[in-house]
């Protein structure tokens, strides 16, 4: 397995937001994490990459447990994150946006350089100088996840990358996590979006109140359209 | 004409160090979100280890060498604060940063007096620029060419430190989102070190520039922290283009408002910074802030007034404070009164802080006004005692009416730094203006009259008066107006839109406590019969915060404990050594580092866990992830 994660709790303050989560991904997967508006998929990610303070359990990547690492060895260690909220360094121009990003080449793990990712998202090429702050908001979508990828990550936690882009970007979106799995890249991606997660996903797993109500393939998924809709609004 | 030039020069080669100073802090507040108090402090030992080195080296190799590794062996100390203390506390409340820095400060000062002594250091002319040119007939230093130079120089280097490097591009990017950051695998914790080496490298440089300039001495901490704070806050705290502009802005202000009005110059650069914080508040280059972080006193269980059993628990406290006169001698009685009228000067700050969540670090400024209010009208006007305690505080009152507008059109730290550069105006006025507040000598012969005269007298007037003060200020926090203020403190926004008037409040609040904290200044000065212009000094508002933080920040009243236990432990420790400062210093951080809650804070808790002490806590949440942030 690429990550396993199990028996996760977290907390905010006093408040316990995800209860015994477990996730299975193989190597070269994508799978969808779906869920409706706060029901934990981002505290999921986040608490996988250790920005959540108060969380217990065991996050293994790559057959290491790296749940006591602090968060830059856990991407150091090639666990890419990219937020929800994008994140994008408004100061700082679209190449330096990638340069904070850029870390040594992995052995084994797909490797990525500005030339590559100007063409994996010609729009960034056109605007190499432009103020991260200046960009429409599929721009900087993508600026994100290039950024993401300038780590030379061999799994990325793709925190909802359809939410608020127009269907053109949407469907650019796709292509771009579809060539990301091409290279060999293994990618959990959160939803809200079903159509979008069937896409790309081989796998999914339904959350809902900090829980894992559902996991298996999209083919089962499917076949249960009770818990689709209980849990996930269409 | 020449002369004004030559000014102007003079003016641009002091605001040489001024900007290394301030682009440090600048800098490293950028990331870290830490407000050095400690950079002054760091700008002192670059001057003193630079005397010793380029005394101890001969010739311009040992000079220019002798500047250059002072800096760096204060940049490794830096290093070492950043990674034994400061990391400790990035998590930490903004006050607590700001208190532990300050501590270092305090410490600081003592030690380079017990290392090189407390007189002034006159160091080696620079070699090469030991002569002067002339200019129409005035002469300007060859030295400050050099400065004049050097600032736009290093201007430069910093630019492309920033723009050109990889390490300057994540700085920039970690001023902007640290977790970020440290999300895309770059280790935050080296990152805060390098960049805090770098800010200490730039105010040790700073100072150690100074040496051919000016005498070393062991004030010139805070006389230069003082300046730096109105710099960034006019220019921008984080922004090195502004520290730039400003530092000459200042640096001019200063070179002509001593022509202008020759005693009082400081005032000049004052309007300066109120114009910019009234048009600009986040300074002429800087951001507007996100709302600052959480302010103390946002997370504790909400407060209520006494319950009737602790009503008459206090009422019996009281009693027992008021027999004290029965027992003890003089001695003791005058201690008493010095700690009562602490206390109140301990309460009005807390007042200030605790339930208005702003932390002033001048709040000594208003005691002294209102001990200079009750001399002036005592020696000047000779009005009878009560009359002048009754006035007297009402110069507290309009100073802190005046700096409390313009301090409060601010938050956290930039509030911070602005009540002490006000608290730093009103010192240097009472220090200056000699003819009316007789300076350095201060106003001596402030007795009270025959009926208050004797200790136990003046004990029980002071006592009745704080436990007055106590009584009124607690009726406030559980009055509506206390209401509004706590609401404007827990959030601005949403006050705002139940129809709050957030500032109007805030400086209500702010008027309030210069008052209170004026009548315990009026107090003290017919205590000690005198008034000094230390009686308005950053060492007196220190203990003020000391008291509030020992106390516990989160409480209602617990100013009223830390202000005894304070006072009494600083007393017998002045008796002890001779070394307050660094003692004091130690304590403050110690206090911050592994006890902040207090002492009324840690025992809340304790009554509180043993009320839940059935209710067992859950291990899952002993995990904890160690970050930099």
């Amino acid at each position: 397995m690429k990550l396993t994660v199990k028996d996760l709790n977290s907390f905010y303050g006093p408040a316990h937001i995800l209860f015994d989560i477990a996730l299975e991904v193989g190597e070269g997967e994508v799978v969808a994490l779906l869920g409706r508006n706060g029901a934990g998929k981002s505290t999921t990610f986040r608490s996988i990459v250790g920005l959540v303070e108060n969380r217990s359990g065991r996050v293994m990547f790559e057959g290491r447990d790296v749940s006591e690492l602090p968060t830059h060895a856990i991407v150091r260690g090639g666990l890419g994150y990219v937020p929800e909220e994008r994140r994008i360094f408004t100061d700082l121009t679209v190449e330096e946006n990638l340069e904070v990003g850029r870390q040594p080449k992995r052995p084994g793990a797909p490797q990525w350089d500005r030339d590559k990712l100007f063409k994996l998202f010609p729009n960034l090429g056109e605007m190499r100088g432009r103020p991260g702050g200046r960009m429409s908001g599929g721009e900087q979508q993508m600026l994100t996840i290039a950024r993401t990828l300038m780590g030379n990550p061999s799994l990325v936690l793709l925190d909802e990358p359809s939410e608020g882009l127009s269907p053109k970007i949407v469907e650019q979106m796709v292509d771009a996590i579809l060539a990301m799995k091409k290279e060999g890249v293994s990618i959990v991606v959160s939803e809200q979006n079903l159509h979008f997660a069937r896409l790309i996903s081989d796998r999914a797993y339904i959350i809902e109140r900090g829980r894992i109500c559902f996991g298996g393939t999209m083919a089962e998924l499917d076949a249960r359209p009770d818990i689709r809709d209980a849990h996930l609004s269409l | 004409m020449a002369f004004y030039i030559v000014q102007f020069l003079t003016g641009l080669a002091s605001a040489a160090s001024l900007f290394l100073v301030a682009s440090g802090l600048s800098i490293i507040f950028g990331v870290t979100r830490i407000v050095n108090f400690a950079h002054g402090a760091f700008y002192m030992l670059g001057a003193y280890v630079a005397f010793t080195l380029t005394e101890r080296f001969s010739g311009a190799f040992g000079f220019w060498g002798g500047i250059v590794v002072a800096a760096l062996i204060v940049a490794v100390i830096g290093v070492l604060v950043e990674m034994v203390l400061l990391r400790r506390i990035y998590h930490s409340p903004e006050l607590f940063q700001l208190l532990a820095t300050f501590g270092l400060t305090l410490m600081v000062e003592d030690l380079v007096v017990l290392i090189w002594g407390p007189d002034d250091l006159v160091g080696r002319r620079a070699p090469g620029f030991k002569g002067a040119i002339d200019f129409f007939g005035q002469n300007i230093p060859s030295y400050d060419l050099f400065l004049i130079v050097l600032g736009p120089v290093v201007l430069g280097v910093l630019w492309l430190l920033f723009q050109r490097t990889r390490w300057g591009v994540l700085v920039r990017a970690a001023t902007q989102d640290r977790d970020m950051v440290a999300a895309l695998g770059v280790n935050q914790k080296w990152l805060f070190t390098s960049v805090f080496a770098l800010g200490v490298f730039l105010a040790a440089l700073g100072g150690a520039l100074q040496i051919p300039r000016d005498a070393v001495n062991h004030a010139m901490d805070l006389r230069v922290i003082v300046e730096v704070f109105v710099v960034v806050v006019i220019g921008g705290l984080g922004s090195i283009i502004g520290a730039f502009v400003a530092a000459v802005l200042v640096s001019e202000l200063n070179a002509f408002g001593i022509l202008i009005f020759p005693k009082i110059s400081i005032i000049l650069v004052f309007l300066v910074m109120a114009v910019v914080l009234i048009v600009r508040p986040w300074g002429l280059f800087g951001k507007p802030e996100a709302p600052a972080r959480r302010t103390p006193g946002l997370t504790v269980n909400p407060w209520r007034p006494l319950t009737t059993n602790e009503r008459l628990a206090a009422l019996a406290a009281l009693v027992v404070a008021a027999a004290l006169p029965l027992v003890a001698g003089n001695y003791l009685l005058t201690v008493g009164s010095e700690i009562a009228i602490f206390v109140i000067f301990a309460v009005s700050l807390h007042f200030l802080m605790s339930v208005g969540g702003l932390a002033s670090f001048g709040h000594a400024a208003y005691f002294g006004l209102g001990a200079y209010g009750v001399a002036l009208l005592a020696k000047m006007a000779g009005l009878p005692m009560i009359a002048c305690l009754l006035l007297g505080p009402l110069l507290g009152l309009m100073g802190a009416a005046v700096f409390g507008f313009f301090a409060v059109q601010l938050s956290g730290v930039y509030f911070a730094m602005l009540t002490l550069a006000f608290a730093q105006i009103v010192w240097s006025i009472a220090f200056q203006w000699v003819s009316v507040t007789g300076g350095d000598n201060g106003i001596l012969g402030v007795w009270p009259e025959k009926w208050a005269a004797s200790p136990s007298h003046f004990y029980w007037l002071s006592l009745g008066i704080a436990a007055l003060a106590v009584v009124i200020l607690r009726i406030i926090v559980f009055s509506p107006f206390g209401f509004a203020l706590r609401a404007t403190r827990d959030s601005p926004l949403r006050s705002e839109a139940v129809g709050i008037d957030g500032k109007r409040i805030q400086w209500t609040a702010f008027v309030i406590a210069g008052t209170v904290a004026g009548l315990a200044g009026a107090l003290f000065a017919y205590l000690k019969g005198s008034v000094f212009p230390d009686n308005m000094g950053i060492s007196l508002s220190v203990d003020a915060l000391v008291m509030v933080l020992l106390g516990g920040v989160e409480t209602v009243s617990g100013a009223v404990v830390g202000a005894i236990v304070y006072k009494a432990l600083n007393i017998w420790l002045v008796s002890q050594t001779d070394w307050s400062k660094l003692v004091l210093g130690a304590f403050v951080v110690l206090i911050v580092v592994a006890f902040p809650k207090g002492i009324v804070g840690t025992l809340e808790a304790l009554l509180y866990r043993r009320r839940k002490s059935s209710s067992s806590v859950s291990p899952l949440l002993t995990s904890r992830v160690e970050s930099a942030e």
